[in-house]
């Protein structure tokens, strides 16, 4: 039992090694990666402790029943808070969850603690975090191998594990809002990890910027936590128990729905900022100019999935403040269906492998939001789960590639094709990871997305049901496509890709050579010559660093999702809040659903196939004919297929619409942001070389030019003639005397 | 006497000895001298230390170490020195920071050269510092306020850049523009207000007094007095324009010491004196500076964006800043009180950090010019590490110093005390909240310029120095207690509450009574 | 009485002298003229003093006498200085006071 109440272990542990690597790694024997292993393995046995811890404190609750459970009272409100429901004759009984806490601050009367509260989904979190960090910190050894940044790179890892421990043991959203905040600045740092170029750091910055849009609505959302619980406890706090609760109970307690209401807005712009909702996740694609471990650890499987896993935390705050119980649209379910689709129809696009995985991890973070937005909490946070493992998989199968087939390109269509052949192992991998994101039974993605889709549709919301069918069509599609490209035709690698230096942008920056750390001339950016050593020695298998997280991941990607299938369903008695909540209703699974679902994603795979393999349907057509014809029907829908296979995407579907969303995500969005930047420097040079330094300088120095002017012109006087003085005081004394003459 | 009452006096006057000592050495021996200056600032925080060591942190509400004598009895002004929970940090900070500024300074002095003469400035600029967190007359106040005017003025004059006599004599005129209209107020504060036991300039009698016998349209009058005096040197919009120029021509050490400690004397001035001596007004003030304190924030930040010079840079960001510590000022609550020690401390700390860096940045590339410089990581990776853990304290990255100063400030915001419009400030909680974006905009942007990419062809084969040991030794104590406040901030926030919370609730039972 | 009569001798030798110092350009000549005013100011102390039976107008001018003896030394010596240092003693050339 001891592993909950001493899981602030958890954080701390790595947070120690960050420390521990930046001051002694590079004198170590492995440079640091091994006490960043050593801290991330010991808090993976702690987090799989706590996680048992958990799930035995969930079925002694269950065997106790009513007994322990009524005298369940939240003792801090003095009343019970617990969430008695009858479902299915069975009475759900409140799980408290485990906290601990700590005075951080006091300041004008309100004290703020920092603090673990263990339960659920601190638990679920704490393991998939642990977990893949874990096998990223493995399977970097090998692929960072002889990088110039090697010890800062494991330095940052263990920065960033332990940050995003710290936001998930939180318990209260202040603390929340700070692991939020570093797990963004370890992004940043890793983005930039090679800042000799400007592309990268450029994505770095982009990165955080976009984030930190995001974040103006959660500095003001986490605030108006504190007030929510003011109104409905009468003492102010960040505590997440108590937040839940005041929101949960808002009708009840007096909570005013328009506080509600915009707590919800301000949390879901941080949200759409940090998960990659539409229209702030046009970081995220950028964001793979990282080192590829990076992408899996952090923009795939954890630190994007904060914010997901921040609407799950205060999930009360949203469910009451955008009534989601009442079915229709939300701006949750809204912002997320759209991502789902938006995401989607880009990876067809993309001729960057990273950039497919990212855009699909855009499109499944939508299915996460979506699922919160329609109430399908379980639904939610269990796609989050399988998604981790297997979105991971496929980030780390496709360094693989480019590690030891592709000559660090990520290139599919330049560098890639034809590589099962060499790269048994990753392939397999791959292909698992790409049959659980495309939905087939009986792998993870298939269970979780099947629960996200039948909830939608028992909860209300038919047409983000809809929204999630295409978007599994297209799931399946654009990764049949990806894995087309990556592993079958021909070896299109080689020597003439090196040649090309068009290439250079998807070309991961190796500086392994660069051994010279007290550089005094520029560093040389060695790029394509690195590696030099197996570079040449044509694709080939990765070795068992790389190769041996790939099974792992591959296993969960295999077998995890049984753990809620029907029958099964122990993520839903285990994770599922039973405590300061509200009573969600919990679809039944379906035959019928799940087998549409599954058809779905077939013909997406069909199609692609048929395409790609077969060479069946309009190939090549767009060399014969123009985009401005392409819309009669569905065949010239797959016309656009062809014609933006040439131009670098879209499938079989809506080709146009995928063309818009890609102009409108370049064109459009990132213009927004671009001339928002641009707007803002415009504004500051008119406000500075205008206001500032005509305007308000100009009034301080005129009076000082006055000033001058004025002596300048009196100074005129000063002839320094002496009998003009004596001329200047005679008639100074006439006018005297005319003066006192007058008065007479 | 007893150590409780002449700690203080002498943690106020040792500087000036020290200065003395240093004046009376001979020019040629430079050695003795910065042995003297060091000698006398650690023993100044060595007896801060001892004062921090033995405050009683359970009243910090309560003046400690008070001493009150008679010093001019024509205009019953008393030699009356005291801390409370908000002077404590304060003067520490004020101690601490000249002493790291003496070891940077050790073999860095600008041109003209001169350490005695820089010394001995720097000690005097210490006097006036300490002496005003801790004067509780207002004549000693202002005394000490003014004190600190004329040692910086030479700092930028002498030892300055190339616009140095604009930029000194700019903040000069400015600053005692100020200060004369706030020693009007002072002198209407002794004149009309019906303290208990006559007219008096003691602070906390004045205090205590509440503004009694002054109408609200008397008191308005007088608390503009006050705000001009202080808000000159905040500086808040419009009145910042000296500040920029100021620290983009001042020494290294000018710079910090100006960023750290003097910002400070204006926003500790409307804590002490004119938000609890004149409560009526500063509810009727309040909105508006805190509507000045938003501008600020997001002007200061545009202001930001459009600079070439690093420096530069850095001095319209201490705008945006102060704007912050403003805004919690102005929302007239003690966790808005609260906030702004905190970020004042903070951006002590941070700015003035940044300022050193600013300073060796140009001490080996000879220019500040953001387009000229450039991977400062790969020619200086520690310095341009620093650089980075500097930036993100400041745009106010949780777990380091910036964020509790940022955060706290907005959180007070939100529900304004003394019975303010909700709607108004919670329309600037929303605009400080945009400005946190715009300064990770331009802290990002200035990064991103000096530290990463490669470095310019005119610098590649530059013999550019790291951090040395005197950089190590002045900036590692300044860092260490940047993450230490960022991740344990009720070090701080203990000490300044009861101080706060007494202030507040002085000035609501005036209101209300 | 004779009193207007000195009085007006004691006003023309005054404008005399106010006419020197303004237009003269020899520096000796400018101190002469100043000493014609002296004159004049002293003819009015000795006129007042006789009209009132008072001794101190006598006396007052006596001090003046004396004062002037002084006064025409250091502006000899003045003079010759500024001769020296400028080669002229022309009150134009002496402009150093010149703003």
């Amino acid at each position: 039992m001891g592993f909950m109440e001493n899981a602030w272990l958890v954080p701390l542990i790595p947070a120690v090694s960050f420390v521990l690597i930046l001051l002694f790694g590079k004198r170590m024997p492995k440079q640091g990666s091994e006490l960043g292993i050593l801290a991330v393995g010991s808090s993976f046995v702690l987090s799989v402790g706590a996680a048992i811890g958990w799930i035995n404190r969930v079925n002694d609750a269950e065997s106790a029943e009513g007994e322990h459970a009524l005298g369940m009272v939240f003792r801090a409100m003095g009343r019970s808070v617990g969430r008695f429901s009858q479902e299915e004759g069975h009475a759900v009984l409140p799980v408290e969850p485990i906290t601990r806490s700590i005075t951080w601050l006091q300041s004008g009367g309100i004290k703020l603690s920092a603090g673990i509260q263990i339960d659920g989904l601190a638990v679920m979190m704490m393991f998939v975090v642990t977990l893949i960090s874990l096998l990223v910190h493995i399977y970097s050894t090998e692929y960072m191998r002889g990088d110039r940044r090697y010890t800062h790179f494991f330095a940052t890892l263990s920065l960033f594990t332990a940050s995003m421990l710290l936001l998930v043991v939180s318990d209260n959203t202040l603390q929340l809002l700070v692991g939020w905040e570093l797990v963004g600045l370890c992004s940043f740092i890793l983005i930039g990890h090679w800042w000799e170029d400007k592309p990268n750091s450029d994505a770095a910055v982009k990165a955080f910027l976009t984030t930190r849009t995001g974040d103006i609505g959660l500095l003001c959302g986490v605030i108006m936590t504190f007030f929510v619980v003011q109104a409905g406890t009468g003492e102010g706090s960040f505590n997440i128990v108590a937040l839940n609760d005041s929101a949960a109970n808002a009708g009840e307690l007096g909570v005013s729905h328009t506080l509600l209401l915009w707590t919800a807005v301000g949390l879901l712009a941080g949200i759409i900022g940090k998960s990659g909702q539409f229209p702030l996740h046009t970081w995220l694609p950028d964001a793979m100019a990282g080192p590829t471990p990076v992408s899996a650890l952090i923009h795939a499987a954890t630190m994007v999935v904060a914010g997901v896993y921040l609407g799950a935390r205060v999930f009360p705050v949203f469910y009451e403040g955008f009534s989601i119980a009442d079915g229709g649209v939300n701006p949750m379910a809204l912002v997320g269906g759209i991502t789902v689709i938006i995401g989607a129809l880009l990876a067809f696009v993309q001729d960057d492998i990273k950039k497919v995985l990212a855009y699909s991890t855009v499109s499944q973070l939508g299915y996460m939001v979506l699922a919160l937005g329609v109430g399908a909490w379980v639904a939610a946070i269990f796609h989050l789960f399988t998604h981790a493992f297997f979105k991971a998989n496929l980030f780390l199968g496709a360094g693989s590639v480019s590690h030891s087939g592709s000559h660090h390109s990520f290139d599919m269509k330049k560098d890639m094709g034809g590589l099962r052949k060499y790269m048994p192992q990753t392939f397999w991998t791959f292909m698992i990871g790409t049959a659980a994101l495309a939905g087939i039974p009986p792998l993870a993605g298939f269970w979780s997305k099947d629960e996200i889709l039948v909830n939608a549709g028992e909860n209300d919301f038919q047409v983000f049901l809809i929204v999630g069918m295409v978007g599994a069509l297209l799931t399946a599609a654009y990764m049949t496509r990806c894995i087309y490209y990556t592993f079958f035709g021909e070896y299109r690698g080689g020597d003439h890709a090196h040649a090309d230096g068009a290439g250079d942008e998807l070309v991961e920056h190796h500086l392994a050579e660069v051994q010279d750390e007290h550089a005094h001339a520029p560093v040389a950016v060695a790029t394509h010559d690195a590696h030099d050593d197996h570079a040449h020695a044509g694709p080939h298998e990765s070795n068992w660093l790389i190769t041996g997280p790939l099974w792992v991941l591959s296993a969960f990607s295999l077998g995890i999702g049984l753990l809620n299938a029907p029958g099964i369903e122990k993520f839903t008695e285990w994770f599922e809040p039973r405590f300061a909540f509200p009573d969600l209703p919990h679809a039944e699974f379906s035959v019928a659903w799940a087998s549409a679902a599954v058809v779905t994603g077939l013909i997406g795979i069909g199609l692609s196939y048929a395409y790609y393999w077969r060479g069946l349907g309009p190939q090549r057509l767009s060399e014969r004919n123009s985009l401005a014809r392409a819309g009669k029907t569905f065949l010239v829908n797959k016309y656009y297929l062809d014609y933006l296979y040439e131009n670098v995407i879209v499938a079989f579907i809506k080709g146009p619409l995928a063309n818009a969303a890609y102009w409108f995500n370049q064109h459009v969005i990132d213009n927004v942001l671009n001339y928002t930047g641009r707007g803002a420097m415009t504004a500051g040079h008119v406000v500075y070389d205008y206001i500032d330094q005509k305007g308000v300088d100009g009034v301080v120095n005129g009076i000082g030019i006055s000033t001058d002017e004025a002596g300048s012109a009196v100074r005129e006087i000063q002839t320094g003639r002496l009998q003009f003085y004596a001329f200047m005081l005679v008639l100074a004394l006439g006018v005297f005397a005319l003066a006192l003459w007058i008065a007479a | 006497m007893e150590w409780s009452e002449w700690a203080l006096t002498l943690a106020v006057f040792l500087p000036a000895v020290g200065a003395v000592i240093v004046m009376l050495i001979p020019r040629a021996q430079e050695e003795l001298i910065k042995w003297v200056t060091l000698l006398t600032t650690v023993a100044t925080l060595g007896i801060v230390l001892a004062i921090l060591f033995d405050f009683d942190y359970d009243r910090t509400h309560d003046l400690q170490f008070a001493i009150n004598n008679d010093w001019i009895d024509v205009i019953n002004s008393r030699y009356h020195l005291g801390v409370d929970g908000i002077s404590l940090p304060l003067l520490a900070l004020s101690a601490f920071i000249t002493l790291l500024c003496v070891i940077y300074s050790w073999n860095h002095f600008p041109e003209p050269h001169n350490p005695k003469a820089f010394l001995a400035l720097m000690l005097i600029l210490e006097v006036g510092m300490n002496g005003t967190f801790v004067a509780q007359d207002l004549i000693l106040f202002f005394v000490f306020f003014e004190i600190v005017l004329l040692p910086m003025f030479f700092m930028i004059g002498v030892w300055g850049g190339p616009n140095r006599q604009y930029a000194s004599i700019k903040f000069f005129l400015f600053t005692l523009f100020g200060s004369a209209i706030m020693l009007l107020g002072f002198l209407a504060l002794y004149f009309q207000v019906d303290a208990p036991g006559g007219s008096t300039f003691d602070m906390v009698r004045l205090t205590e007094a509440a503004g009694a016998g002054m109408t609200h349209n008397v008191q308005l009058l007088v608390f503009g007095a006050l705000f001009l005096g202080f808000a000159i040197k905040v500086p808040m919009f419009p009145f910042h324009t000296w500040l920029p120029d100021a620290h983009t021509e001042a020494p290294t050490v000018g710079s910090v010491l100006l960023a750290a400690i003097l910002l400070k004397l204006g926003t500790y001035g409307f804590i002490r004196i004119a938000m609890p001596i004149l409560p009526d007004a500063a509810k009727s003030w309040a909105p508006w500076i805190g509507l000045l304190a938003v501008i600020g924030i997001i002007y200061g930040a545009l202001g930001c964006l459009a600079q070439t010079d690093m420096k530069r840079l850095i001095a319209f960001s201490s705008v945006a800043h102060m704007g912050f510590v403003m805004l919690a000022i102005a929302s007239l609550t003690d966790a808005g009180f609260n906030a702004a020690v905190f970020g004042m401390v903070a951006h002590g700390l941070i700015t003035g950090m940044l300022f050193f860096l600013a300073g060796s940045v140009q001490h080996n590339f000879d220019t500040r010019e953001l387009s000229r410089l450039g991977g400062l990581l790969t020619q200086a990776p520690k310095m341009g590490w620093i650089l980075g853990f500097c930036a993100m304290a400041s745009l106010g990255l949780p777990g380091l110093a910036g964020f509790w100063g940022e955060f706290p400030a907005l959180f007070s915001v939100f529900d304004p005390g003394m019975g303010m419009s909700e709607a108004v400030f919670r329309t600037f909680m929303v605009i400080g909240a945009v400005g946190t974006v715009l300064a990770a905009g331009y802290l990002l942007w200035m990064l991103q310029k000096v530290a990463f990419g490669t470095p310019k062809p005119e610098f590649a084969h530059a013999h550019i120095h790291d951090v040395n040991a005197f950089e190590w030794t002045a900036w590692l104590p300044i860092l260490l207690l940047i993450v230490a406040l960022g991740i344990y901030p009720n070090m701080l926030f203990r000490v300044t509450d009861g101080a706060a919370t007494n202030i507040i609730n002085g000035m609501s039972q005036a209101i209300g009574g | 009485m004779l009193l207007n009569q000195f009085l007006i001798l004691s006003a023309v030798l005054f404008g005399c002298g106010i006419y020197g110092v303004l237009t003269r350009k020899h520096t000796v000549l400018v101190l002469m003229s100043v000493e014609l005013m002296l004159a004049a100011v002293n003819i009015n102390l000795v006129a007042f003093g006789a009209y009132n039976g008072n001794v101190a107008g006598q006396v007052f001018a006596l001090f003046v006498l004396t004062i002037a003896a002084a006064e025409v030394g250091v502006g000899l010596a003045i003079v010759l200085l500024i001769y020296r240092n400028l080669r002229s003693a022309d009150l134009d050339d002496v402009d150093v006071m010149k703003g």
